[in-house]
């Protein structure tokens, strides 16, 4: 039976209580919109990517407490990465969603990410770990600046 | 069974004590008989779709292993006992609807495809540019998206009645929507989302009073509550077969015979016609010009055979008792500090929505699922509903009448225990 604990770590309920990075940012020059119809998870992400390297990353929106934890710990894991590095890093993390790879047995790449390895035993809440990153990558891989409407 | 007058309070009143044997009637369905991660199964998402009993998985197993054959056309044994089962669950439908002939029955794959059969024939036909359509606030998105399609290509405008905040139809804004520009009205008895039970005779005679038709969805309205046709006076009424204990992929639409015969044919193929040539072709007559194609002859019989189980139960009791199940689990899970019951309407059936204080839907259904309670969570094909309540998502709980006091309780332990993981 899979366990509620291995899926709900202390980390996970913190990040979903005070989600990091929750917030617009103002001089974004790359932004997406998610939206996960299954239950209605919905983010707005923002991204600044200045010569390669993603200097700032917030987004807004509603949703479970893994999408929200994820969404969190992913912008917290990206400030400094290269376009390539976050890439990979969403590489690294969809494995050990699908169960491919064990934080645990393959060295810790993933850092905090880690505490979602759990998800991979509730196929169903899987999308709900991936939404962040999926619209980081439609974001970042947009070929048009955002322009402001403000 | 409850009929759509009384009140929740009063039939809470009753005794708890009836002639429903529920641990008997639960017998009778083989999928309740599991465990989920070594827990018994509590299925209360009934509203999504019921469990089967044996009976109806009978037939479907005698039809594939001793009656298969196409309907209508072949001279062999086979055919004529397979059409025979066939043209025998239509009268099993008739009945149960009190509709006045077999040939106003037609079988289609579901409420979906029943509402969308009666917006592309009744509604392209009828509706001009500057026509109005009335529907409710608290529509399933299959009761707004076929009646967007036609009204945008027909120039039509499509028109909502409000509700109000315990989810009931506002029937004064309803009343004063209609006018001699609303040509028809389409609206659901019972909510899926919030489970309120819509006054729907009355609701019919103000339409009838501008002589707007009116379809009536009751996908959740007839495993609940004892339906008569005649007696509403509805001209359209759709449900599905699979909310009502039978099969997946059959459905029931009922029409007015002069509706149906003035209606073009929806879909065009074998069993619809009765001649073609390359240069014309003559429909045939009804119900047959809507059944285009070989239908689902085992789902229809599947049906024949859940309506069977459902008269032969004592439905009545069955009713009242899941109505019991409703009002004791409303009273425990509304006193949970931290949730809110979405839906509080006086006239409800079968269904609990609820949103706990800073857990997501979706996480209270992944709680609960591992206590082997099976909700549904989201937006329940309603997404204005949930809008017009200012949230993303609910969790719900949906009754049938082989549910149980104990699983009531287990629910709220669930929540309990999901209160718990999120402290």
């Amino acid at each position: 039976m899979p366990d509620l604990k291995e899926l709900y770590q202390q980390v996970i309920l913190d990040h979903n209580k005070n989600p990091q990075n929750f917030h617009k940012v103002e001089d974004a020059n790359r932004q997406a919109e998610g939206y996960n119809t299954l239950c209605g998870d919905r983010i707005t992400l923002y991204a600044r990517l200045e010569n390669d390297v993603i200097t700032d990353v917030g987004f807004e929106g509603t949703g479970c407490a893994i999408f929200k934890a994820s969404a969190s710990l992913m912008t917290q894991a990206l400030k400094g990465k290269t376009k390539a590095e976050a890439e990979a890093l969403f590489d690294k993390v969809h494995k050990m969603l699908t169960g491919e790879l064990d934080p645990s047995t393959q060295g810790n790449q993933l850092g905090k990410l880690a505490v979602f390895s759990g998800v991979c035993e509730f196929p169903v809440r899987v999308k709900c770990a991936t939404l962040a990153w999926h619209t980081l990558k439609a974001a970042l891989e947009a070929k048009n600046e955002i322009v402001s409407t403000e | 069974m409850r009929a759509a007058g009384e009140s929740l309070a009063a039939t809470s009143a009753e005794s708890p004590a009836g002639s429903f044997d529920v641990r008997k009637v639960r017998n009778d369905f083989p999928a309740l008989q599991q465990k989920i991660y070594g827990q018994p199964l509590v299925y209360l998402d009934n509203a999504a779709t019921t469990q089967k009993p044996r009976a109806v998985l009978n037939a479907l197993h005698r039809f594939y292993e001793e009656d298969c054959a196409n309907i209508h056309r072949g001279v062999h044994l086979l055919s004529e006992r397979a059409t025979q089962a066939y043209e025998d669950a239509r009268g099993k439908v008739q009945h149960f609807l009190n509709a006045a002939m077999a040939r106003e029955i037609i079988f289609v794959r579901g409420t979906t495809e029943g509402i969308n059969l009666v917006a592309q024939t009744y509604g392209r036909k009828n509706l001009r540019a500057g026509d109005e359509v009335l529907i409710t606030a608290m529509e399933h998105h299959s009761n707004i998206v076929p009646w967007q399609m036609t009204c945008e290509e027909k120039g039509a405008i499509l028109r909502v009645a409000p509700i109000n905040d315990r989810g009931e139809l506002r029937l004064d804004e309803f009343e004063r929507m209609l006018g001699p520009r609303t040509k028809f009205v389409s609206l659901v008895q019972v909510s899926n989302a919030l489970g309120t039970i819509n006054p729907v005779r009355d609701l019919i005679a103000m339409a009838h009073r501008w002589n707007a038709p009116v379809l009536i969805d009751g996908a959740q309205a007839v495993p609940h509550l004892k339906v008569d046709v005649q007696e509403l006076d509805c001209d359209f009424y759709v449900f599905s077969g699979h909310k009502l204990f039978g099969p997946t992929g059959i459905g029931v639409l009922y029409g007015k015979e002069r509706w149906l015969e003035a209606m073009p044919p929806y879909q065009g193929g074998g069993d619809m016609i009765s001649s073609v040539t390359f240069e014309k072709t003559t429909y045939n007559a009804l119900p047959y010009k809507f059944e285009a194609g070989t239908p689902n002859i085992a789902g229809t019989i599947g049906l024949g055979a859940a309506i069977d189980y459902v008269n032969q139960i004592e439905l009545d009791a069955g009713a009242a008792h899941e109505h019991r199940l409703l009002v004791y689990a409303t009273e425990a899970v509304s006193h949970i500090p931290g949730v809110r019951v979405i839906g509080t309407a006086r006239e409800k059936a079968g269904v609990l929505s609820f949103v706990i204080e800073g857990i997501h839907a979706h996480d209270v259904g992944t709680i609960l699922d591992q206590l082997g309670i099976a909700v549904r969570t989201g937006h329940h094909c309603a997404m204005p509903v949930m809008e017009r309540f200012g949230v993303p998502a609910t969790t719900r709980a949906s009754l049938a009448f082989y549910n149980t006091k104990e699983e009531m309780d287990a629910l709220s332990a669930g929540i309990h225990k999901a209160l718990e993981v999120f402290r």
